[in-house]
């Protein structure tokens, strides 16, 4: 189980620096789940100024890392790789849990921590590219969560509405990837229409072409987890779409419908874990 | 010796970027090829072995999942190759982060000598092409001559084993730094060199800087430091300081108008003294929410006791104008300096965009350098790399389309910013420089490029306008320094900061000296792009993400030791003193030794003169148009207007909703597809409260008369924030004016004084308005010389002159966020309500220019009338009595009404002859006026009493009901006047745009 933790506190590391952007939302939403948030510097990472071992969750979050200029997420994951790979091995190792969103999912392929068959955290054989429809789109989007997954930060929740913010969010890979990804239930959310039904490649519920509609995958033990959508920019009723109506439904008309799930449950999940 | 390595997707993937130019190719000219693969270039200037080109390669530069790469020209079939790099000096944000990557997995440092760039090449099948197509794609599509080169390849003249050769756009100044004197023996000679170097000194200022060279004191000073005649760093400076961009001087200046009807006459002393900088110091003594105006690099509200808002609005459109990508992206990101540097420093919350530009289908003769369409194209892609890749969300924004804007694009640019009340016990909001502590440059390096950029965008566009300026901004340097720099300020280790933007250097250092009383700078410590800039070079350069920050030597160290984790650039460059001078060297030697109070004295105020011709002399008057009687048909032509119909195009591309805070998205109702009134964040996100945004943009009534447009904008942005649920007694205002030349010429500028009698105009509706509805100017900024010289079908040209426009900006603080409302109808059986009365208001209108008629009657606002109505419907607001509001805005109440339907999904019954109206007002005229100071609002029943109560001393209307049906049914004493399904609506809303994402 995880390490180092003297009581009953579970601390995540978020990662910022070099373009990374989510980092106030993300630390914000580790917090609301119960979770010591810490922003973390990736150089402190690297310098070792701040040991993982402090640590439970680590989080790669959204933005913009070296721009993306040769690639979404590619340099952060080189430069990682290199200067902390080990760190991380160790670290998820040692049975903690690693959160890659956005840019952190496109970092956490590029590293190979994704999908991590077979205990191999260092090949790349998945990418996350170019949008089909050729350009940078914020939508919500509706998941459908794989209850078989063996993910541990979305047990308990079979559907779940979140924004996508970007522009290389396709998931490919070659067949036999993405049919061992199915089998082994690594895929955790796929991209659905609003009735619930898969999206099917449609363009906008699946807003970039996604193969399988897949918006996130987890390693085989469930505790590395990546997704393009942002759990973390739904971190109050407000943040949905419909909340206006849901709203105003609940105050003066009958058909009161409960406020959404909030992606917040995502980390929720991992500190429920950790805590187990 | 350099290398090339290519890079492509594997051939059986799809290639997103060659199929969005292939669809443009075919939509913009007509031109369908069959495929385009691009091909990604990265040319390595530097020894690397073969093992380490092999790691960069397979490591950094080709994804093993999707990619393929080769140090040999990648063997791609094609009809026609383009390549596209570009120019030496032009900012490559991708080969300077391929730097840092390379440095990093190899271990290594890359030398000056050393460096990577980064072309493309498209492969384009297609049988039928011809090689002027395969240039007009180059040329029109995939490049701008201004920043980039371009070659075009058929297959035969490809050679397979060379490819496009290695292309180095290297910087070779090969020129050693010179500091040069300048003569000042007589006016006209000063004059001559001023043309000459393209200062662009006043004629006026010429004089009293002579003067102060000439004084017998300042020569024995200047002796003493070995100078004599003035350097080009010191004319620099002040021509710098000078320029309408920094010093106003339009603004400033002092107005002879005159009414030409009535004959009445009044001289005003300075626009900005009289109509933004009283009325906004009046309103401050009675506002304790404003904490800072008038002073910083942008205004500070109060959000709550522990945090302030910071807000800022800046246009970018000359660079816009000429490199459409280039300017806006510098625009936005330059924007979000302002706030970084304002007080000790805010962490930027939002940005907003505002762009103006021809016809998008323009088929006429005159020959812009960039088509509206390109140049709309690429201002969108600049704002949106530009806030994307900063991480702040792009919630607002507006498009604006009129012929006018085809001289000259704006392009307007907003930040919010958001500051603890406190910095390390120390007031946030307050800065000052102190003799001793140090001056430091932050952030990139020093360049040729923006040299001259405020000088030119003072000047009206022509062909031989300076290109240099144009820049490219980078928004990942900068995104890095922006998070140093709020951990250093959370330290205390900052005293002052601000911007490196016009002016560069000699603006920010000039600036913050004034607070310490002099300054030492020693330009051989400002860290080059390349040598051999002259020294005067590096004092007005523009290179961007830069900032000045003023650092007690105590704390250096630490500051030097974030700065290092950051991975920015610091440099001491200079200290500050109290000597009353600007003192400059290089290498030991003093290149500028002036008096820090010089540019405060003695310089002649501009003069303008005013004529205001009324409309009626101008021969305006109102047309003589009969009733239509498809009403159905006009509605949806009106929909479909480009000013009217769907962006949401452009608004998926933003990012809106980064750092968490999204409460009323730019669109909303059921399928989230119609604009939001205004937006509205919850900045703080262990808080309920809210910050509500809005902005308005109408130029349309300034061909009717400026004080109009700029009360009835005014009105527009205070309504649009009433009706997300914004607070009346809480609204900032930004005031951002774009302007034709006012200066009279017989010749150049005929109708000059018309158009310095419209700025007068519009400077006064600011204060009036501004007064009556409470809202201190936080900030604003102005922009003249909105012309441009269009060549035409001969070779002669045309002076056009864009439309009066000033666009207005709008903030207000929600108690608490669970008020808010949005303007799509939820429920049916709500009742609908029309609060405001309607005019013979169609002067300017949509609905007049649908028939390419002005008119006379342009929309009046009445702020002292409307205010008590806004205060009670917001009461209502805040009592959750209202479902939805949504303001009246260009196009009036028909095409209001569809929008609240459409974006409910849901239909409307409604006589509308109950409308509050002046009486007998046509059926026409009643839905297509756009008289200010309209809400529609629906209510639900169990509401009504309550709601009329609240509402009973305003022009206010029960005129129907939201029902299931989804049509819109509108009757007219009795009779069915429209009666349509909202999808229709909504498809023909949708039309204009709806291929593009």
């Amino acid at each position: 189980m995880a390490s180092n933790r003297t009581d009953n506190t579970v601390n995540a590391l978020v990662l910022t620096g070099y373009g990374l952007n989510c980092d106030v939302e993300t630390a914000h939403a580790c917090e609301l789940a119960g979770a010591r948030a810490r922003c973390v510097h990736i150089n402190d990472v690297i310098s070792g100024a701040v040991a993982l071992d402090d640590f439970q969750i680590m989080v790669f979050i959204g933005g913009f890392s070296w721009g993306d200029d040769h690639g979404a997420g590619v340099i952060q994951a080189v430069r990682m790789k290199k200067n902390a790979g080990d760190k991380i091995l160790k670290f998820i190792d040692s049975g903690n849990l690693v959160l890659g969103i956005c840019n952190g999912f496109q970092t956490l392929v590029n590293l190979g921590l994704l999908p991590g068959f077979d205990d191999n955290y260092r090949h790349r054989s998945v990418a996350l590219t170019h949008n089909d429809c050729g350009n940078f789109r914020d939508d919500w989007v509706h998941l459908q969560i794989n209850q078989a997954s063996p993910c541990v930060f979305t047990k308990g929740i079979d559907h779940l509405e979140l924004p996508v913010r970007h522009g290389e969010g396709k998931l490919i890979a070659d067949g036999p990837i993405i049919d061992r990804l199915v089998e082994q239930n690594q895929v955790v959310c796929r991209y659905a229409t609003r009735e619930g039904t898969p999206a099917q490649g449609r363009f906008p519920a699946n807003p970039n072409g996604s193969m399988q509609d897949m918006a996130g995958i987890c390693d085989p033990t469930g505790r590395v987890f990546g997704l393009m959508p942002h759990p973390e920019a739904f971190n109050h009723p407000s943040n949905h779409p419909d909340w206006p109506l849901i709203k105003q439904s609940s105050i003066g008309h009958a058909q009161a419908d409960s406020l959404h799930t909030t992606g917040i449950r995502i980390f929720e999940n991992a500190v429920k874990y950790l805590l187990q | 010796m350099p290398h090339r390595l290519e890079i492509a997707l594997k051939p059986e993937l799809f290639d997103a970027e060659g199929a969005g130019i292939q669809s443009k190719a075919a939509n913009y000219f007509n031109i369908c090829p069959e495929a385009i693969r691009t091909v990604h270039i990265v040319t390595i200037d530097a020894d690397l072995s073969p093992d380490q080109l092999e790691t960069v390669r397979t490591e950094i530069f080709t994804n093993p999942v999707t990619q393929i790469s080769d140090f040999q020209p990648l063997d791609l079939a094609f009809d026609w190759c383009i390549w596209v790099g570009y120019r030496p000096g032009v900012k490559d944000n991708a080969g300077h982060t391929a730097v840092e990557a390379m440095a990093d997995v190899l271990g290594i440092g890359f030398g000056p000598e050393q460096g990577v760039y980064t072309s493309r090449r498209f492969c384009i099948r297609g049988g039928d092409l011809r090689r002027q197509d395969a240039e007009i794609i180059a040329k029109e599509l995939l490049s701008n001559d201004i920043i980039q080169q371009v070659r075009v390849y058929s297959a035969e003249e490809w050679d397979p084993d060379t490819g496009v050769g290695i292309i180095i756009p290297k910087v070779r100044l090969d020129h050693t730094p010179t500091v040069t004197t300048i003569a000042i023996d007589s006016d006209q000679a000063l004059q001559e060199i001023s043309d000459a170097r393209n200062l662009a000194l006043n004629a006026n200022d010429i004089p009293v800087i002579r003067k102060y060279f000439l004084e017998p004191e300042v020569q024995a000073e200047r002796r003493a430091m070995g100078l004599q005649e003035p350097t080009d760093v010191e004319l620099e400076y002040i021509s710098q300081a000078r320029s309408d961009h920094c010093n106003h001087n339009t603004f400033q200046g002092r107005f002879f108008y005159r009414d030409l009807e009535t004959g009445h006459a009044e001289t005003i002393d300075n626009l900005f003294k009289t109509f933004i900088e009283a009325p906004t110091r009046r309103l401050q003594e009675q506002k304790d929410w404003v904490v800072s105006v008038l002073w910083d690099n942008a205004g500070v509200g109060r959000f709550d006791e522990n945090h302030y808002y910071v807000i800022t609005g800046e246009t970018h459109n000359s660079p816009s104008n000429m490199e459409a990508y280039g300017g806006a992206i510098t625009g936005i990101v330059g924007v979000y300096r302002d706030p970084l540097g304002t007080g000790k420093g805010s962490r930027l919350i939002m940005g907003s965009y505002g762009f103006c530009v021809g016809d998008r289908d323009y088929t006429g003769e005159l020959k812009p350098k960039l088509h509206p369409r390109r140049l709309l194209d690429g201002v969108i892609e600049g704002v949106r790399d530009g806030g994307n890749k900063s991480g702040i969300p792009t919630p607002f924004g507006q498009v604006t389309f009129h012929h006018g804007y085809m001289g000259k694009c704006l392009v307007f640019v907003t930040a919010v910013g958001m500051m603890p009340a406190t910095v390390a016990g120390t007031p946030a909001e307050q800065k000052t420089t102190s003799p001793g502590e140090l001056i430091l440059m932050c952030g990139g390096r020093v360049g040729k490029d923006g040299i001259h950029g405020v000088t030119a965008s003072s000047e009206i566009f022509s062909e031989s306008t300076p290109a240099g300026h144009v820049q490219i901004g980078d928004p990942y340097t900068q995104k890095k320094m922006h998070d140093f720099l709020l951990q250093a300020r959370d330290e205390g280790l900052i005293r002052f900061i601000t911007d490196n933007g016009g002016g560069g250097l000699s603006s920010s250092v000039g600036e913050s000296a004034r607070f310490s009383g002099g300054c030492e700078v020693q330009l051989d410590c400002v860290p080059l792009k390349y040598a051999g800039l002259d020294q005067w070079e590096i004092w007005v350069s523009e290179s961007q993400e830069r900032m000045t920050v003023a650092v007690h030597p105590d704390d250096a160290a630490r500051f030097f030791e974030l700065s290092g984790k950051h991975a920015v650039e610091s440099t001491v460059i200079g200290q500050y003193t109290d000597s009353g001078k600007l003192h400059i060297t290089y290498e030991g030697e003093t290149c500028a030794y002036i008096n820090m109070d010089f540019l405060t004295r003695g310089f002649p105020q501009w003069e303008f003169e005013a004529q205001w011709s009324p409309p009626e002399m101008r021969g305006l008057h109102e047309p003589v148009l009969g009733e239509p009687s498809d009403y159905a048909e006009l509605l949806k032509d009106l929909l479909a207007r480009p000013n009217i119909c769907s962006r949401e195009w452009i608004i998926r591309q933003y990012d809106h909703e980064v750092q968490g805070t999204s409460v009323v998205k730019p669109l909303v109702g059921r399928d989230r597809d119609v604009n939001s009134d205004a937006t509205v964040l919850r900045p703080v996100l262990s808080s309920e409260r809210g910050l509500a945004f809005s902005q308005a943009l109408l130029p349309f009534y300034s061909a009717i008369d400026a004080y109009d447009m700029t009360a009835c904008t005014i009105d527009e942005a205070v309504r649009r924030l009433m009706a997300v649920g914004g607070d009346p007694e809480h609204i900032g205002g930004v005031d951002n004016f774009c302007w034709p030349n006012i200066q009279y010429d017989s010749k150049g500028n005929p109708d000059g004084k018309f158009k310095a009698a419209q700025l007068v105009r519009s400077c006064r509706a600011l204060a009036d308005t501004c007064l009556a509805f409470g809202i201190p100017l936080l900030s604003g900024k102005d922009s003249m010389y909105v012309d441009g010289h269009l060549p035409g079908a001969y070779g002669e040209t045309h002076k056009l002159s864009a439309l009066e426009t000033m666009q207005f900006s709008a903030t207000s603080v929600i108690a608490d966020i669970d008020c808010c409302v949005t303007m799509d109808v939820k429920f049916p059986g709500d009742l609908l309500y029309v609060l405001g009365e309607t005019k013979d208001e169609l002067g300017a209108s949509e609905y007049y220019d649908r028939f390419g008629y002005i008119g006379r009657n342009v929309p009046r606002a009445e702020p002292e009338a409307f205010l008590p109505m806004y205060r009670d419907l917001h009461r209502a607001v805040c009592r959750q009595l209202v479902t939805s509001v949504h303001g009246v805005y260009r196009g009036g109440l028909g095409v209001h009404l569809a929008l609240c339907a459409m974006a409910g999904n849901l239909g409307l019954s409604a006589d509308l002859d109950r409308i509050p109206a002046q009486q007998d007002l046509r059926a026409d005229r009643l839905l297509f006026s756009e008289t200010p100071g309209r809400f529609i609002a629906a209510v639900s029943p169990e509401n009504r009493a309550e709601f009329e109560s609240l509402l009973k001393n305003y022009p206010c209307r029960c005129i129907g009901e939201v029902t299931e049906s989804p049509r819109l049914e509108g009757r007219w004493k009795g009779r069915s006047l429209i009666s349509v399904p909202v999808t229709d609506l909504k498809s023909a809303w949708k039309q204009p745009f709806e291929n593009l994402i």
